[in-house]
């Protein structure tokens, strides 16, 4: 650099091209040595491209990138680790059925015998105060935990730069804190970090400065100590920022949606088994199931939405009528959609098009099916419907589902629910990997549907989406559901205890979790 | 039953667990990096034509296994260029190459048929060999020692090498083992082609040691069952050792049971023990739900490298 500082990492007119789109376009930005610095963008602005080409896994079309003062050529990740650059990936790349100590020998390049690994790694662990079992199964780790794995493979390279993509997405508060000082000790000893994050907040407390990608073009860089999560998210989306209407004086009404001492035995060795869980909506209600991921929210959303029925069923009434034993398609009849966690394959067949796909879960509510044969005119239409009022960026009801990017297919699953009009919705992770333009409106409509007299029940492991459309909530924690807290006199402490983790201070939550269920 | 029948029992044993203990072993090698090549019984014709040809116009034994191997290797390079590069369906790509490897060894076998041939002899000195009581573990030609080796040497590289953990971790995620940087293709093609060396061996050894001679059709679905028999070990070496010689006395008791003149099961049925063992082996263990039996988490799925 002019000023005689050599950067870290100094990027100049890096350009990327994939068929019929510029993911990037002429980037530069450069990192100091030991500076935090994020990059945002909303989903499909390149940030990913970009780091990937860091990191070797692509290839620049054009483009410098200069690694403390030198030029160089990242051929592979082989040769960006030998270089210092680190990576800790959103989607961990870890092999579940081994060790600990196996997934962290297969991230290094050279071969080290198991033992002296083992010393070193415990080293790694001491010097950053993280808890790991170098001998676990990674199967049966928490979330937070698999990504310490990820970090200490990073660390054990001594990277002079950390590249970390999304890494609190899954985290709760406490493990949030517990990494950023990491992240802070790291950055104290010279190693520059690059984070990619959708949580601006986040990056308002942790980065020392900010890249801020859209289309693929550096649009701004800021300092985000002098911005507000407000003003970088209006910076990401090139406009203002709509806020989440609701109207101050909304009551509720009847209770809509009542579960009574559901349990439920987890079907794999790996799940959580439901106990004892009640908790009631009202018309006009949005009720926030929070906690970490693992502690039985797959099994309670397989639950209510009738995936998996349960033996009695009195547990779950829809405005009085007992449907607990009722399996997904009978209680749609009764008024309950549902919207799974997984977008594809679960939400969404991948290669049946959107007008098929709305046929799976509408037929019966939308009058899709005439004696046995299905209306493809009706079904297109409804197709429509949803594609139109979502704002649903696609070809048209006959572009196949995984042509549609993870937002985009996420609004067109969330719209064929709500357009149903659902007396009941239960939604999981409803903005997961959702950029912010595209969450607020996802937001809006639950908010919009619940001032219609629809009960909701949004399960989430990020807080903050809760706290923002919940108007109450309850956190689980192995299997059990807490007391119901009314959002707004509870704050994120107390609700961060409540979620505790999977190997949290059972006594610290016991006080809630032990606590009757008070609605 | 006297003593001499029930080691000639015991002999025949070890002869019908080799061949599919070979071509198992390689299998297992091929499924663990995450391919499925149901190709086996193709190639181990491939080898046993190969082998035979070799031998028989070299007068070299050791020769011919090489050659076996070699021609084994290569026709699996038929299926690892089809479906590693040009991500053809694993499936139907395996099946085609046993139809293929049926074709072509009846072809190449053509002018082989009826011919014998003259191999290499028991390993050990006669001594041992032909001794009555030790010829029980000193008796067999030295592919039979070799496949004993091989099970200890996958086993070892698949638990304690670095080379055999990345193989494990491309069977397992190959997205994440690509993403770490390793070369998913590259280690599926050598993995690949070491099951086509292991079932060229193991399809020799009908040619040049069992039967010998050529035949059409010499391994008579013997290739399923040691691709049924890699299911049945739960991908672990040392559980293949035994499953193979566990069918090697089901394969062995319908000959002897022939031989004493048992007449009270048709000897179709008798014929058909070792497939219907196979069968109801694969349906036991699906029924099973334990952890450590399961399949490398992507056998079978084709892998395409983002760029």
């Amino acid at each position: 650099m002019s000023d005689g500082t050599t950067r870290r990492l100094d990027l100049k007119g890096i350009t990327k091209a994939f068929p019929g789109v510029l993911a990037n376009d002429d980037v530069s930005f450069s990192v100091a040595p030991g500076e935090i610095h994020a990059l945002l963008g909303e989903n499909g602005a390149g940030k990913s491209t970009l780091v990937k080409m860091i990191y070797g896994i692509m290839q620049p079309d054009a483009g410098e990138i200069r690694f403390d003062g030198e030029l160089v050529h990242v051929a592979s990740p082989k040769a960006a680790r030998a270089m210092g650059v680190g990576m800790v990936f959103q989607h961990f790349s870890l092999f579940e059925p081994m060790t600990v100590l196996e997934n962290i020998a297969l991230g290094l390049d050279e071969a080290i015998s198991y033992a002296d690994l083992e010393a070193r790694i415990r080293q790694v662990l001491k010097t950053y105060n993280l808890s790991l079992d170098p001998h676990r199964t990674v199967a049966t780790l928490s979330v937070g935990e698999r990504q310490r794995i990820e970090i200490v493979r990073a660390l054990l390279l001594e990277p002079r730069l950390l590249i970390m993509d999304e890494p609190t997405s899954v985290l709760t508060p406490q493990e949030v804190a517990q990494l950023f000082d990491t992240l802070r000790a790291l950055a104290a000893r010279g190693c520059s970090i690059l984070y990619i994050s959708h949580k601006l907040h986040e990056i308002v407390e942790l980065c020392h400065s900010a890249t801020i990608l859209r289309g693929g073009r550096v649009v701004a860089e800021c300092d985000p100590r002098a911005e507000s999560s407000r003003s970088m998210a209006e910076m990401m989306i090139g406009g203002a920022l709509k806020e989440i209407e609701k109207a101050a004086d909304r009551s509720f009404g009847v209770e809509r949606f009542i579960v009574g001492g559901l349990s439920l035995e987890a079907d794999d060795a790996f799940g959580t088994s439901l106990k004892d869980i009640s908790f009631s909506v009202r018309a006009g209600e949005i009720f926030g199931v929070a906690g970490v991921a693992g502690n039985g929210q797959n099994e309670l959303m397989l639950a209510l939405s009738g995936e998996r029925s349960v033996e009695s069923a009195g547990a779950i009434c829809i405005d009085g009528n007992p449907v607990g034993t009722l399996d997904a398609e009978k209680r749609r009849r009764y008024g309950l959609c549902a919207v799974p966690e997984e977008r594809n394959g679960h939400g969404a067949v991948p290669g049946f098009s959107l007008s098929d796909n709305a046929i799976l879960t509408a037929r019966t509510r939308k009058n899709m099916v005439r004696l046995g044969v299905i209306d493809a005119g009706v079904a297109e239409s409804y197709t429509n419907e949803v594609i139109g009022g979502f704002a649903v960026k696609t070809t048209g009801a006959k572009a196949p589902a995984s042509s549609l990017s993870g937002g985009n297919l996420q609004k067109f699953i969330m719209g064929r629910e709500i357009m149903q009009a659902p007396d009941v919705l239960v939604v999981s992770q409803p903005t997961w990997g959702v950029d912010a333009g595209a969450a607020a409106a996802i937001h809006q409509e639950l908010v919009d549907l619940a001032a219609r007299g629809s009960a909701i029940v949004v399960i989430s492991q990020d807080l903050d989406e809760l706290m923002a459309i919940s108007d109450t909530m309850a956190v689980m924690n192995e299997g059990k559901l807490s007391r119901t807290l009314a959002v707004g006199e509870a704050s994120v402490d107390e609700i961060g205890l409540l979620m505790g983790g999977v190997h949290g201070d059972p006594d610290a939550t016991a006080d809630y979790t032990g606590a009757t269920h008070a609605a | 039953m006297n003593e001499a029948i029930l080691i000639a029992i015991l002999v025949t044993v070890v002869g019908a667990a080799t061949p599919i203990l070979l071509a198992g072993l390689g299998e297992l090698v091929v499924e663990k990096a995450g391919v499925l090549n149901l190709g086996v019984e193709g190639m181990m014709l491939v080898g046993a034509v190969t082998g035979f040809a070799v031998t028989t116009m070299t007068g070299a034994t050791f020769i011919g296994i090489v050659a076996a191997g070699l021609a084994g290797a290569g026709a699996s390079m038929i299926f690892g260029f089809l479906t590693l590069t040009l991500t053809a369906n694993q499936v139907a790509t395996g099946l085609a190459l046993t139809i293929f490897g049926v074709g072509l060894s009846s072809l190449i076998g053509a002018g082989f048929v009826g011919q014998t041939v003259t191999v290499i002899g028991p390993l050990f000195p006669p001594a041992l060999a032909e001794h009555e009581h030790l010829r029980i573990l000193f008796g067999y030609d030295p592919v039979v020692y070799f496949s004993f080796a091989m099970t200890l040497v996958v086993a070892w590289f698949l638990r304690r090498t670095r080379a055999g953990l990345i193989l494990r971790a491309v069977g397992e995620n190959d997205a994440s083992a690509h993403s770490i940087g390793y070369s998913v293709i590259g280690v599926r093609y050598m993995a690949v082609a070491f099951g086509g060396a292991m079932a060229g061996i193991g399809g020799c050894y009908y040619s040049l040691f069992l039967t010998p001679m050529w035949a059409e059709r010499l391994t008579a679905g013997r290739g399923w069952i040691a691709l049924a028999l890699v299911v049945f070990a739960a991908w672990k070496p040392m559980r293949l050792l035994a499953g193979a010689y566990l069918f090697g006395v089901v394969m062995t008791l319908e000959l002897h049971a022939k031989a004493a003149g048992f007449e009270y099961v048709p000897p179709e049925f008798l014929a058909a023990m070792p497939y219907l063992a196979t069968i109801v082996v694969l349906a036991l263990i699906s029924l099973r739900k334990s952890v450590g039996a399961q399949a490398p988490a992507c056998l079978g799925k084709p892998f395409k490298p983002s760029t």
